[in-house]
């Protein structure tokens, strides 16, 4: 393996890797060779949260005969305590990140309903219903605008609500909401989670790690179930619940002859402005004044996702192709909002001719243009952004190089559109995805999602665990920058199916004509797996629980807190979930045993650790065995044949 | 789905719904909006329409928001590369094929009258039956319901040969199988080869040849909507609870012969909504995964000689079949084939000679199981067509033998004989009628086959109440006589029992639960004087259904005590209701219609109504087509009164429980009847002038007005005032 291939997988990636070296240009795959991640951070013994501080208990070498000393910072916590605080504290971070997301969206939506956004509108009266009776929003005789103020108000009420319970844990299957009830962990609400967290992990204050992990867990909960539900589930009724739609992906979607605007971050406010404004009459007319063909709009990380979700717009790539979309020379302008947009960008435009805009006000970034969005104005902003890309064209620098990879893709996989896609219009239901787990053709479901790491070999490690779970007939719900990894590697096309998938899952996919790998969303959108995983469980016959499905779920290439939050609450939520790359508690034996272990006889999920893609997949599929096995579908069944006195015991319809 | 079938089934959509926005266009410039259309004498509309999408067609504007619903549901093209999901929308355009269907036909019974023979049989120029009137459909109906018809094969095209066609039919139809019938492939049709085939075809033998069209494939689909609105009590426009209803209940399935083009691939999707699947005898692409039908969705490339077994297995089907040792084939679907004049080898009975039939039961040391004796000529003993005495006696003996099981027996002869291929039967007791074919004589049958037939049948269905049985079939004139006498005894000496029965001589009433499989809440009390409302079960027949099968359907309920005993409520049978009826009915009458009246399945022979302006009832029977004085013809009171819904003022009810003493004894009985179709009133005449004498008005029958006097209130009351009917004089029926 060359020192290129063990940066990335992915040929558009190395392409331009190698372009930066001979431009000149510093990327995250140079700084990842000349700087190690901190051993001690790493393992999650330094405790920086006093001045007394930063203590570091790292954990000793073993020796044998020697016995272990109490490790303690000067406070007197312990390595136990300070792995579990750390811990915490990615998961309250996590979710403050998606619900400070949900609550843009929220504000946005109400100022939707009240039509106070000519360029938005309700979109999805279904998914208003749903979701306003879900929020007790009454229905009756009145108008989508009352109903959809009222959801609106009620959604952000849900921030900071201080008692009773965050509503949507409602959707989960009864048994898993009787278990959060009786650990006391169902969530008050949103804020008050994330605070009661930082309060919690303060100097002093919770020092029993267990304590600590539980309530991490409540907070998770709150993001999974609240924030980021809350936001897949605005996002849906404003812009479109999303169904399946043909889209490209890689740096190959920059156009030569094209302004290339590039929409990276996470929240789809804008980029669905910029969608419906690039097609103005008016900015048509200087775009083309300029001698390009007209704009081209991709997008970048989960705004891409998002915008690609609705509307197929194409996707230039993930999280560690940022940097390299710019190194094309082609980008005329990099907009940016919130979350995972590396502050380097400002360094890598400026090798080349890149305008970076940021428009959150939430988010600015040093050496980049600001541009506030804000709803109120949304198509101005979004204007004067384009225009600002227009009239960078000309300054396109003589390096463009843009590599041709591309690779299409079908996406658009919402738990709604599964529910049709599996009988049409009128026999909707997830009952064939059932049988075909029961009968076996489907072996499993496993969900892989979150981030790329440069500390890894972009996108291998997520990419060879897929195409081992789907070649063993797991069908994989994806969403975030591995859904992207997937798209490129051609894995979200239908003929995928044949080329990688176990004959029992391609013969399912090939019936339904869907990819073995399905692409949900971005990374707030894996409420959508949480939701789809109840719906399995409610359409019935693999257990009570999302605990007894047989289901796992992994992120081998993590790296945000974000991944953590998501993490905790899919064990929380009954899920064993692996993490590759780097595990933050290793510092602590007694915390790392707690939550790979232990929490299954408290949750009924658990954590798990693997780098290894291959050793990983063989965890998901020998935890899909034992949930198969528990469930007595591990072996085949008979055909049964139905006569009169057996149809009259099928209760009425 | 396999892509190349729903890329082929998308198209053949795409062709079908622009074939009938054509026809609607022309249609619509000839004929105008206001212009009636539907299919005949049908309270369902056109009922793939009504059931899915609740709109009742029945005018031709009616038919645009259809075509427009037809416009929405179709699909775009499958892509051939990076396709989309194509399942749904497969299903979807497959959907939208049967509403473009139902809108062609309905316009070609208004183009073409007499395009199909609109009856059970074919026409000797027109093979083309079109869609089931409401007749056809109940009468039909009741036999899915009751189980003699598990379900029905679609074939659609052509067999290779007419003997192969005829083959796969005999196979069906010994499944117990309706066999539904269209579309061509090479010039050739399934109906078509069956006749030349010399095989009767037609609703009485199960073979039904909607049409010669694909489209008529939509005649079938309408029928199983039906099953599910009229027995399964589901609402128009349900669609998912009768499109469930029917993939749990009605096993039925699409069998393509030939090459399957574009508009079969879109019928055979849209079935596979209904839980259908395909099987098909060419190679096309197989659906092996499971989810929307309960199997398989599409099988391929099947060998002739396996594709019924294939299909039924497919479906899920468990048919018990009859094995009978005779030359002949055998099943309830040759109950309706006839015997014609130029086919008959020999008739016995019908007027000509003597026929008897009687069940006796014996000491155990009397009979020789599986005996059989013929005393006399037999058919290769006679010129054709020729004639003879019969009589026909079985002897059975068993522990758990009780005389009371003979007539019940007794009254298995008429189908047991009929079910056999080529052997017509009619009547019972002492007005039997026999006619053997000259086929069935050609194929070895011999007047032994009757005993044999009756030998391994009584002991399949009624083995659990006889242990041993043996049949004496005489044509010796003298012995016919002697037989004669010994039966007109007998019949007599039961008919006084039976007569002597009342529901205060048993503590113990039946249960009847049979029709479950497709009314799932409904729940027949059979006591001894209210008979099964399907007229096919009275009380001796659950006790003797209960002694066969234990866990069966029929189950004795103790009366317990009383609570009300003019409307017939008893703490025994409300409890056993609400446990059976699985927790929808708490409380029955077994004696009112207008307080908790029971629930019907739909299979109901008659259907009493309350006039209330002439302070009486009506009933109205299955097989009267025309218009009653409630408003309603009998299709459209089913409609309301069935599929196990509690309707006060209605109540399903059989033919015999009219002349029952406790026939509405709590609302007034017998002397609240002011209309009654005259065909019921002939067919009753004599059992109701007794209990006409009983109730102390000789003259009864003449009171009561039938649809000569009048077919609405305003019409009847005036006969009703001039008779001086005594209901216009008892208490107000509504309150």
């Amino acid at each position: 393996m060359s020192d290129l291939e063990k940066k990335s997988i992915d040929p558009a990636t190395i392409k331009m890797i190698q372009k930066a070296a001979v431009d000149g240009c510093e990327t995250i795959f140079d700084r990842a060779e000349a700087m190690k991640p901190c051993p001690i951070g790493a393992e999650g013994s330094c405790c920086k949260h006093c001045a007394m501080g930063p203590c570091r208990v790292p954990a000793p070498k073993k020796k044998e005969g020697v016995p272990q000393k109490k490790r303690m910072g000067l406070c007197g916590a312990t390595a136990e305590t300070i792995a579990a605080r750390n811990f915490a504290r990615m998961v309250a971070a996590g979710t403050a990140a998606h619900s400070d997301h949900a609550r843009g969206i929220a504000e946005a939506f109400l100022a939707t309903a009240k039509g106070e956004v000519p360029e938005f509108k309700i979109k999805d009266e279904q998914k208003l219903y749903q979701v306003a009776m879900d929020l007790d929003v009454e229905i009756g005789e009145r108008s989508i605008r009352e109903i959809a103020i009222d959801v609106g108000k009620k959604a952000l009420e849900e921030f900071g609500r201080q008692h009773g319970e965050i509503p949507f844990v409602k959707r989960a299957p009864a048994k898993r909401q009787e278990i959060w009830r009786k650990l006391g962990i169902v969530p008050r609400g949103i804020d008050r989670e994330v605070v009661e967290l930082m309060h919690r992990t303060h100097m002093g204050v919770d020092q029993d790690y267990k304590s600590l992990l539980l309530s991490a867990a409540r907070c998770a909960l709150a993001d999974g179930w609240g924030g980021s539900m809350i936001s897949t589930d605005l996002q849906d009724i404003i812009f479109g619940n999303p169904v399946p739609v043909l889209g490209q992906i890689n740096l190959g979607v920059l156009k030569k002859d094209e302004i290339n605007v590039v929409v990276h971050g996470h929240e789809p406010l804008l980029p669905e402005v910029l969608v419906a404004v690039v097609n103005d009459p008016e900015i048509k007319k200087a775009a083309l004044a300029t001698g390009a063909k007209g704009i081209n709009l991709v997008g970048m990380c989960c705004s891409a996702n998002e915008i690609l979700m609705r509307h197929g717009i194409p996707v230039a790539g993930n999280f560690l192709q940022q940097e390299l979309a710019i190194v094309t020379g082609a980008v005329d302008a990099m907009v940016v909002d919130v979350q995972c947009e590396m502050q380097s960008l400002a360094q890598v435009a400026k090798c080349y001719h890149t305008k970076l805009i940021t428009t959150s006000a939430k988010a600015k970034m040093e050496g980049a243009m600001h541009i506030e969005f804000d709803e109120h104005h949304a198509g101005a902003v979004a204007k004067k952004i384009l225009m600002e890309a227009i009239g960078n064209y000309k300054n396109r620098k003589a390096n463009v190089e843009i590599p041709d990879d591309k690779t299409d893709q079908v996406v658009g996989f919402s738990y709604e559109t599964i529910n049709y896609l599996l009988g049409g219009m009128f026999r909707a239901s997830y009952r064939p995805l059932n049988d075909n787990i029961i009968n076996g053709r489907i072996r499993g479901i496993a969900g892989v999602v979150g981030c790329n790491n440069a500390r890894v070999t972009h996108d291998d490690p997520n990419l060879t665990l897929i195409k081992e779970l789907i070649k063993n007939d797991v069908i994989v719900l994806v969403t975030g920058c591995a859904a992207m990894t997937c798209g490129k590697a051609g894995l979200l096309t239908p003929e995928a199916a044949k080329l990688y998938a176990g004959e029992g899952l391609a013969s399912v996919c090939e019936a339904v004509g869907i990819p073995p790998v399905l692409h949900m969303g971005a990374c707030v959108d894996n409420s959508r797996i949480l939701m789809a995983a109840t719906a399995v469980v409610k359409a019935g016959g693999l257990g009570d629980d999302i605990s007894d499905l047989p289901a796992a779920g992994a992120a081998l290439e993590w790296m945000s807190e974000k991944a953590v939050a998501i993490g905790h609450y899919f064990v929380a939520s009954g899920v064993y979930t692996i993490f590759g790359t780097t595990w933050p508690t290793t510092g602590s034996e007694e915390v790392t045993k707690h939550l790979f272990e232990e929490f299954e006889n408290i949750v009924k999920g658990r954590w798990g650790f693997e780098a290894d893609p291959l050793k990983a997949a063989k965890l998901i599929i020998d935890e899909i065995d034992r949930k198969r096995k528990a469930l007595g579908i591990d072996k085949a069944r008979e055909r049964v044949l139905f006569d009169m006195a057996k149809r009259r015991e099928i209760d009425a319809a | 789905m396999s892509k190349i079938i729903a890329s082929a089934a998308i198209r053949g959509a795409h062709k079908i719904v622009e074939r009938a926005e054509k026809k609607y266009q022309e249609a619509l410039e000839k004929w105008g909006p206001e212009q009636e259309v539907g299919f005949p004498d049908t309270a369902y509309y056109l009922p793939v329409i009504y059931a899915i999408l609740g709109i009742p067609v029945k005018k031709m504007s009616d038919m645009k928001p259809v075509l427009d619903r037809c416009r929405a549901l179709l699909p775009l093209p499958v892509r051939e590369k990076s396709a989309l999901p194509y399942l749904a929308p497969a299903l979807d355009a497959g959907m939208a094929t049967f509403f473009a269907e139902e809108v062609i036909e309905a316009i070609r019974y208004l183009e073409d009258p007499n395009f199909y023979t609109k009856q059970e049989d074919i026409l000797p120029d027109n093979l083309w039956l079109g869609a089931a009137n409401d007749v056809i459909f109940r009468k039909r109906g009741v036999e899915f319901v009751d189980g003699t018809a598990p379900g029905f094969a679609a074939i659609v095209g052509a067999a290779p040969t007419p003997e192969i066609a005829k083959k796969i039919a005999t196979e069906l139809q010994e499944k117990n199988l309706y066999v539904f019938m269209c579309a061509e492939h090479e010039g050739k049709r399934f109906s078509e080869q069956l006749v030349e085939a010399g095989v009767q075809i037609g609703w009485p033998t199960r073979l039904v040849s909607y049409g010669p069209d694909i489209t008529a494939a939509v005649f079938a689909m309408g029928f199983a909507c039906r099953v599910a609105m009229a027995f399964g009590g589901i609402k128009p426009g349900d669609f998912r609870k009768n499109l469930n209803y029917n993939k749990d209940r009605t096993f039925a399935f699409v069998m393509p012969m030939g090459f399957v083009t574009d508009e079969w691939y879109a019928n055979a999707a849209g079935a596979i909504n209904w839980g259908f699947p395909t099987i098909a005898d060419t190679p096309i692409p197989e659906v092996l995964p499971t989810g929307i039908c309960t199997y398989e969705h599409v099988v391929s490339n099947i060998p002739h000689d396996q594709l019924v077994q294939k299909a039924v297995e497919v479906r899920g089907l468990k048919v018990n079949v009859a094995s009978v040792p005779i030359p002949l084939s055998y099943g309830p679907a040759f109950e309706g084939e006839r015997v014609r004049g130029e086919d008959i080898h020999l008739e016995c009975g019908g007027g000509r000679t003597h026929a008897v039939e009687l069940v006796v039961s014996k000491r155990m040391d009397e009979v020789e199981d599986g005996k059989i004796e013929v005393i006399g000529p037999d058919v290769d003993q006679i010129q054709p067509p020729g004639q003879l005495p019969i009589a026909i006696r079985v002897e059975v003996t068993g522990r758990k033998m009780q005389e009371d099981f003979e007539p019940i027996l007794e009254r298995q002869i008429h189908h047991l004989i009929n079910y056999a291929q080529g052997i017509m039967h009619i009547g019972q007791r002492d007005i039997a009628w026999i006619r053997v074919s000259k086929s069935a004589v050609a194929k070895g049958f011999k007047l032994a086959d009757l005993g044999k037939i009756l030998h391994a049948k009584l002991h399949q269905d009624f083995g659990a109440i006889f242990d041993k049985a043996q049949v004496m079939i005489y044509t010796e004139p003298k012995a016919v006589e002697e037989v004669l006498a010994q039966a007109r005894a007998i019949y007599g000496k039961r008919d006084a029992r039976i007569e002597g029965m009342t529901d205060e001589t048993t503590d113990t009433y039946y249960s009847c639960t049979l029709c479950q499989s497709f009314a799932p809440s409904h729940v027949c009390v059979v006591s001894p004087e209210r008979t099964g409302l399907c007229g096919a079960y009275n009380w001796m027949d659950c006790k003797a259904a209960f002694e066969i099968n234990p866990t069966g359907p029929n189950q004795p309920i103790p009366k317990g005590d009383i609570l009300d005993p003019k409307l017939g409520q008893w703490k025994g049978t409300n409890d056993f209701v609400m446990t059976a009826s699985r927790q929808k009915i708490s409380q029955v009458s077994l004696y009112s219609m207008m307080v908790d009246p029971m629930t019907t399945c739909g299979c109901c022979e008659c259907i009493a109504a309350v006039l209330p302006m002439c302070n009486g009832v009506m009933t109205v029977n299955r097989d009267f087509m025309g218009m009653t004085p409630c408003g309603m013809k009998f299709t459209t009171l089913a409609g309301s009164a069935g599929g196990g819904a509690v309707t006060p003022g209605f109540l399903g009810h059989s033919k015999y429980n009219i002349a029952q003493r406790k026939w509405l004894s709590g609302d007034g009985g017998l002397l609240r009847l002011v209309w009654l179709p005259k065909m019921l009133k002939d067919e009753l005449k004599d059992r109701l002038q007794k209990r006409c004498e009983e109730i102390g008005i000789p003259n009864f029958i003449d009171m009561i007005a039938d649809e000569t006097i009048g077919t609405t209130e305003d019409e009847i009351l005036p006969f009703l005032e001039e008779k001086k009917h005594p209901a216009l004089t008892m208490a107000s029926i509504l309150e």
